[in-house]
């Protein structure tokens, strides 16, 4: 199974990047074979939108699922067309995350799990940005 | 002729030396064009005549007649489209009524449709003000077509005070464009600078001809002087920094209200860039 989690290095042994729409690259890995790629986020720099373009990159990859730690309204619209399944609340590196995995111990998000621009905060990202 | 009033940094007292120029001159057109914050009517305790509704270009697809090719989404630089499985999907709310999506679309798959971003009320104010002001609705991303259907109202035989947005983004840039005369008002404190310095470019490309007021004189340092001298910028007027003059500020009472020794100064700046326009 083919899936993309959003991370803040380029390797395994990098963190969850808890953010969606902004955040620094994806790993897309097949949980079977730990095969793996790292991919540039190319919504970071985006004005607004950045959950819907980071989406659209994930789904034209032809991932089934998404591990993140926060997703905000758009993005997960987005993902539910193109039936991408989506993970929230993830940390720890991605090596762990893929254990959880596939142990069936992450939480699958069916809604927003925070509000649009939410990720455009670096200090917290539950909370808005003013 | 048309004045705008204008910053880099905001909270330097466009809206203050707006209104109170407004009141000095008196009989011209009033703009509020800061339609993410308009405040010019606690000044100018307008009597409003009307709201009028501002409707923007949405794009509404045809699914039947989409061939998928997906330049639409390339092209929107706002990602209000995306195309996942074989299916276009619109988000509105992000969109900035450019029209590029249609325009570019093979099939014709995109018609034109609208949604309200905003409002334009109009009213009268003391000393023969015509005033208008733009409001947007929450969540719109852009306000550049509201303030675009405010600048239609101007009637160009009149005199006209256009109070802008802070900043150089779109808004500021829709204000400014194509008027006779801008002012520049900053404070001489380092952030003044810096952000006058970023407005002064944005005029000189829009080749808007322009003159800085120095607000709450007395505070920061020398530099922005230095800089208006080293640019050959008229410094039009400098205001003191003043307690009286926050003070009815914060009861929403125009300065020249409370200090009309300043009446005479602002109607002669105004009369002064009149001169410098011919």
């Amino acid at each position: 199974m083919k899936i993309a989690i959003t991370s803040s290095g380029k390797d395994l042994n990098s963190t969850v990047d808890p953010r969606f729409g902004r955040c620094s690259y994806f790993i897309i890995v097949d949980a079977d074979s730990m095969e793996f790629k790292s991919v540039d986020n190319p919504a970071v720099t985006a004005s607004g939108g950045a959950g819907i373009q980071a989406a659209q990159m994930i789904a034209d990859e032809g991932v089934e699922a998404v591990i993140t730690g926060n997703v905000g309204p758009n993005a997960i619209r987005t993902l539910s067309i193109a039936g991408i399944e989506v993970y929230s609340g993830a940390r720890g590196t991605i090596e762990d995350t893929i254990k959880l995995f596939k142990e069936g111990e992450l939480t699958k998000a069916d809604s927003a799990t925070v509000n649009s621009h939410a990720g455009i905060s670096e200090r917290d990202n539950t909370r808005r940005r003013w | 002729m048309i004045v705008a009033i204008a910053s880099g940094k905001g909270g330097t007292g466009k809206t203050t030396l707006a209104t109170s120029m407004a009141l000095a001159v008196g009989e011209l057109q009033f703009l509020d064009c800061d339609v993410e914050e308009p405040n010019a009517y606690h000044f100018l305790k307008p009597v409003l005549k009307g709201t009028n509704s501002v409707r923007a270009f949405i794009p509404v697809l045809n699914p039947n007649l989409c061939s998928q090719c997906r330049k639409c989404v390339q092209f929107c630089q706002y990602n209000a489209l995306a195309l996942v499985k074989g299916r276009v999907i619109i988000f509105p709310e992000l969109c900035h009524s450019c029209g590029g999506c249609k325009i570019l679309c093979p099939t014709g798959a995109i018609r034109e449709g609208e949604r309200e971003i905003g409002t334009i009320q109009i009213g009268t104010a003391m000393e023969g003000i015509e005033f208008i002001d733009g409001a947007l609705n929450i969540g719109n991303p852009s306000s550049v077509p509201i303030i675009r259907k405010m600048k239609g109202l101007i009637d160009e035989d009149r005199r006209v005070i256009i109070d802008s947005s802070p900043g150089t983004s779109c808004a500021m840039v829709e204000s400014v464009s194509e008027v006779d005369y801008c002012i520049l008002v900053t404070e001489p404190t380092p952030f003044g600078l810096n952000d006058l310095r970023i407005a002064v470019e944005t005029l000189k490309m829009l080749q808007v001809p322009f003159g800085v007021v120095i607000n709450r004189d007395g505070i920061g340092d020398e530099r922005v002087e230095e800089y208006c001298k080293e640019e050959k910028i008229e410094v039009l007027l400098k205001i003191p920094d003043s307690r009286e003059i926050a003070e009815a500020y914060s009861k929403g009472i125009p300065f020249v209200e409370v200090l009309p020794e300043w009446r005479g100064k602002l109607q002669a700046l105004y009369e002064h860039i009149e001169g410098a326009v011919e």
